[in-house]
């Protein structure tokens, strides 16, 4: 407080009182509030809120009660949840291997910038452009599926049809998790003091006794937090799906989308709000669990 | 040197690149004995350390310890216990698993109630009882290395290591815990070996220094010796302050300001040169006909330290006690002269 | 750091095995889109050359690059600012402006796009149709990236000394903020252009249900007519970004982008 108050007493001469110096400084976030209120805030009570109301729009908990139990939704449901959890373990663990390779490398040469910058961009290339790619190789046309067709025709690459199911959209999450992995990972490991391990190695450690009691659990706390930020990546994502599944709603995400936007075939506005609750609560539960459980496991940190 | 040292090192040689860190380096430390390598950075000091932790290969020579040969032994399988210039605690350990980690490893196991008086006992003789259950974050520099040391003590080693330990803290916390660790090591009366940059630590604590220059020792002796009878100019001007002035040498001895006095080994024999004097070997008295002038006076305590210009426009620096430069200010005319001590003279 | 053999051949077959996967798909892109016309052989140019032609997506480009500056303005003329004064005059608000700023990271773009229909519906009525209007959600969307740039790049610089100095000469506080504050920091708000470079650029949830034509949803609409320009358009897009983010130093974007730890 000190500080801003000498910083402000320049400013105001004569006798304006503290109140409503106050005021005036509490008005210089209106202006990002009314923005913030508008295209966040306001939306998001929207979703919470509409998700309690009928088609009628009358009060009511039917839609928040029962669209679960409906196969309809809770198949895409279980869907997401499984192929972020898959995607995320896989791509995650893949992620920090890499980023621990890399690490081992020089720190400031000009491959690391240019593994770095690649990582970057491959983190965010999801959506429209990574459906592409993967019918580009995987496709009916690909190059892998033709020199499937050519030298193994046995092989599940020949037919790209497990491109379009589950199993495929994972496989496609997986190449922007790996890269997200990579990139929020890297600091982490790089953060690994050389000493710790001269240290137990002097100690009398060998190297499995420097990873398991050292290396492991000094980077446990970063891993879990780089896997919630890659399934809540992979749990949101809506655009690759929609680009790769023209048809069907395989997702929740989907659902949503259909849900939304078949305004011929019963779209509404409740479900949609109902679905979206479902999605944020999820988000939320494992980001409290994620909470819990890095406060349990790294008392130690600062 | 003698056949009964506890560590040896032999003809120690390590190139980076065109870099010659170690270029046949010897050493020999004595069972008990706390050796301190002094040097500029690039010396070679931290790579010799290094070797001996086994952290380090080496192109040629070998090491060894207790008259065994472990040139290729593997750093776990070494027993040293070695102390690094910071960020070295585990930091998801509290200082008393740090200091039971090396009681869990195969080499040194123990069961768990033995582990526990050990490292109770360690932290009590670094004196961070009460801490026991701090993380490395909750504790100071100052802290953190001494539970480093309880830690590398606690292996009961052969041979401690201490690379820098000190370098990181300041300068209060440096001289205080640079005393505890002298007194540690007699105490337990582990051979140690010791790494710093900084002479005041050497000179401070060690049994015998050793002062690195491009991979070789160029002199070790004990810390007075090393003080008074340098054996190399760049010894002379490493440790301690010098001032070098104009001297004339024959015969084993120099004349310097009109003195006559003792050359030291190492010194060139004949012609003229530059006398290395230390602060404290001038003599100064007030004279109004004297050959120089105070330019500045700095009261430390016990001692003052006098800037002084001489007639031939050199500007020494100079140390007398207290009591002899209270009718010394400045701008006063004094004469300089020098004790009678041996000094060292380089060529020019 | 030394390693063993056997991690040294790990570290090679980790790196292998990754760089060959991320590789194929951009591989497979180089490919596709160097097919010409049909189902013959050989190599053509075609697809990248009609890239030029098309008009829709010529249009979309600049209109996506026209949201991407608007965002940008948003975030140096309100964002910025309001993060800095906060930290200087509000510290009360501190820690509800970081859950503001987090929000979206907690709400998925599909479920904002429900969320935020309505609005959009009366913004095409009664103000614009033009899909510039999606500028203020955008800017929502970098709101955890920026604020996590910004504060770190905040908490290494004492502001309140620098803004007190700043005073203390005579400045205005408007001064202090754009003229002192703001180039301080700029690291933490280069890495911020970048962002909303790349996401404005890439985002299709929002502006794809919302029926706006932005780049993501001409490039879609493209690839159902001829995939081949559209993997050229998409490939072309990814070295783009990639330049970006090649040409900024390591260090500053590492501070952006990268960051594990969200609650």
């Amino acid at each position: 407080m000190t500080n801003s108050q000498i910083a402000r007493a320049g400013s105001h001469t004569g006798t304006g009182s503290r109140f409503w110096r106050n005021k005036r400084d509490y008005l210089g976030v209106l202006p990002f509030l009314l923005l913030a209120g508008l295209f966040l805030i306001w939306p998001t009570i929207n979703v919470v809120y509409g998700a309690f109301f009928s088609d009628e729009g009358k009060f009511s908990f039917d839609y928040v009660l029962n669209t679960i139990k409906d196969d309809a939704f809770k198949i895409p449901f279980i869907h997401s949840l499984q192929i972020s959890v898959w995607s995320s373990l896989v791509g995650g663990l893949i992620g920090a291997l890499f980023a621990w390779a890399i690490s081992t490398g020089k720190p400031d040469g000009i491959s690391r910038r240019f593994v770095l910058a690649a990582g970057g961009v491959l983190a965010q290339f999801g959506g429209v452009m990574l459906a592409f790619a993967f019918f580009a190789t995987f496709g009916f046309n690909g190059f892998v599926t033709s020199l499937a067709l050519k030298y193994s025709e046995t092989n599940f690459l020949a037919s790209p049809n497990w491109l379009y199911e589950l199993f495929g959209l994972g496989v496609v999450y997986t190449f922007f998790q790996i890269p997200l992995m990579f990139i929020v990972f890297l600091p982490a490991v790089e953060n690994l003091k050389p000493q710790w391990r001269e240290a137990s190695e002097g100690l009398g450690g060998s190297s499995k006794d420097y990873w398991f009691r050292i290396g492991f659990p000094v980077l446990f706390p970063s891993f879990l937090g780089g896997l919630l930020l890659l399934f809540v990546n992979s749990f949101s994502a809506y655009a690759t799906a929609a680009a790769l599944i023209s048809q069907g709603t395989i997702i929740a995400p989907l659902s949503i989308g259909n849900a939304l936007s078949s305004e011929t075939g019963g779209a509404s506005a409740p479900l949609a709000k109902t679905l979206s609750l479902y999605m944020v609560l999820v988000v939320v539960i494992v980001m409290a669990l994620y909470t819990l459980l890095r406060k349990r496991v790294s008392k130690w940190e600062q | 040197m003698s056949t009964s040292a506890y560590v040896q090192l032999v003809n120690l040689s390590k190139h980076f690149g065109k870099v010659r860190a170690l270029d046949g380096l010897n050493l020999d430390i004595a069972q008990g004995e706390l050796v301190a390598l002094l040097g500029p950075s690039g010396c070679g000091k931290t790579t010799a350390l290094r070797a001996l932790a086994g952290l380090q290969d080496l192109d040629a020579g070998s090491i060894l310890v207790d008259s065994k040969d472990i040139t290729f032994v593997a750093p776990n399988k070494r027993n040293m216990g070695m102390v690094f210039q910071a960020y070295s605690l585990f930091p998801h350990m509290n200082a008393r698993e740090n200091v039971e980690y090396g009681l869990r490893m195969k080499a040194h196991r123990s069961s768990s109630s033995n582990r526990k008086k050990r490292a109770a006992d360690l932290l009590e003789l670094v004196g961070l009882s009460t801490h026991a259950n701090h993380f490395p974050h909750q504790m100071s520099g100052g802290q953190q290395q001494r539970v480093a040391l309880a830690r590398a003590l606690a292996i009961e080693p052969n041979v401690l290591l201490l690379d820098e330990p000190l370098s990181a803290l300041d300068a209060k916390v440096r001289t205080q815990l640079r005393e505890e660790i002298r007194r540690i090591q007699l105490e337990v009366g582990t051979t140690t070996l010791f790494v710093t940059h900084d002479q005041e630590e050497a000179l401070g604590i060690a049994d015998r220094v050793g002062v690195m220059r491009g991979g070789i020792l160029e002199q070790i002796a004990a810390p007075a010796e090393l003080y008074e009878r340098p054996l190399t100019s760049f010894v002379a001007e490493f440790v301690g302050l010098t001032n070098p002035l104009p001297a004339k040498v024959s015969g084993g001895s120099a004349e310097v300001l009109g003195v006559q006095v003792p050359t030291v080994a190492g010194s060139i024999t004949t012609g003229s040169g530059l006398a290395l004097i230390r602060p404290e070997w001038f003599k100064v008295e007030a004279s109004t006909s004297g050959n120089a002038k105070i330019f500045a006076v700095s009261f430390l305590g016990s001692t003052c330290r006098l800037t002084i210009d001489l007639a031939d426009g050199a500007r020494i620096r100079v140390q007398i006690p207290s009591a002899e430069a209270s009718n010394l200010g400045i701008g006063s005319n004094v004469k300089v002269t020098l004790k009678s001590l041996p000094v060292f003279v380089k060529g020019v | 750091m030394k390693l063993g053999i056997p991690s040294r051949i790990f570290k090679v077959f980790i790196i292998g095995i990754t760089t060959l996967y991320l590789a194929g798909p951009l591989y497979g892109m180089i490919d596709f889109s160097t097919k010409p016309l049909g189902n013959e052989g050989g190599r053509s140019l075609r697809a990248w050359k009609a890239i030029g032609e098309q008009e829709d997506l010529m249009s979309s480009i600049s209109v996506s690059f026209a949201i991407a500056i608007i965002v940008m303005l948003l975030l140096f003329l309100l964002v910025v600012p309001t993060v800095i004064w906060v930290h200087l005059r509000l510290p009360k608000l501190r820690r509800p402006l970081e859950l503001i700023c987090l929000l979206p990271l907690a709400i998925p773009g599909i479920v904002i796009v429900v969320g935020i229909a309505p609005l959009y519906r009366w913004i095409s009525i009664h103000i614009t149709e033009s899909p510039i209007s999606l500028a203020g959600v955008y800017a929502m969307l970098i709101l955890p990236f920026t604020y996590r740039s910004l504060s770190a790049a905040l908490a290494l610089v004492d502001i309140s000394t620098l803004a007190e100095a700043a005073r203390t000469l005579g400045a205005s506080t408007m001064r202090t903020i754009f003229g002192i504050v703001m180039p301080t920091i700029r690291s933490g708000i280069m890495s911020g252009v970048v962002i909303s470079l790349a996401l404005v650029l890439g985002e299709f949830t929002i502006s794809s249900l919302l029926s706006y034509d932005t780049l993501q949803v001409v490039i879609y609409l493209l690839g159902r007519e001829d995939g081949k320009i559209a993997v050229a358009v998409s490939l072309a897009a990814l070295l783009f970004v990639f330049g970006i983010l090649f040409a900024i130093p390591t260090t500053k974007r590492q501070r952006a982008i990268l960051d594990a730890d969200i609650a």
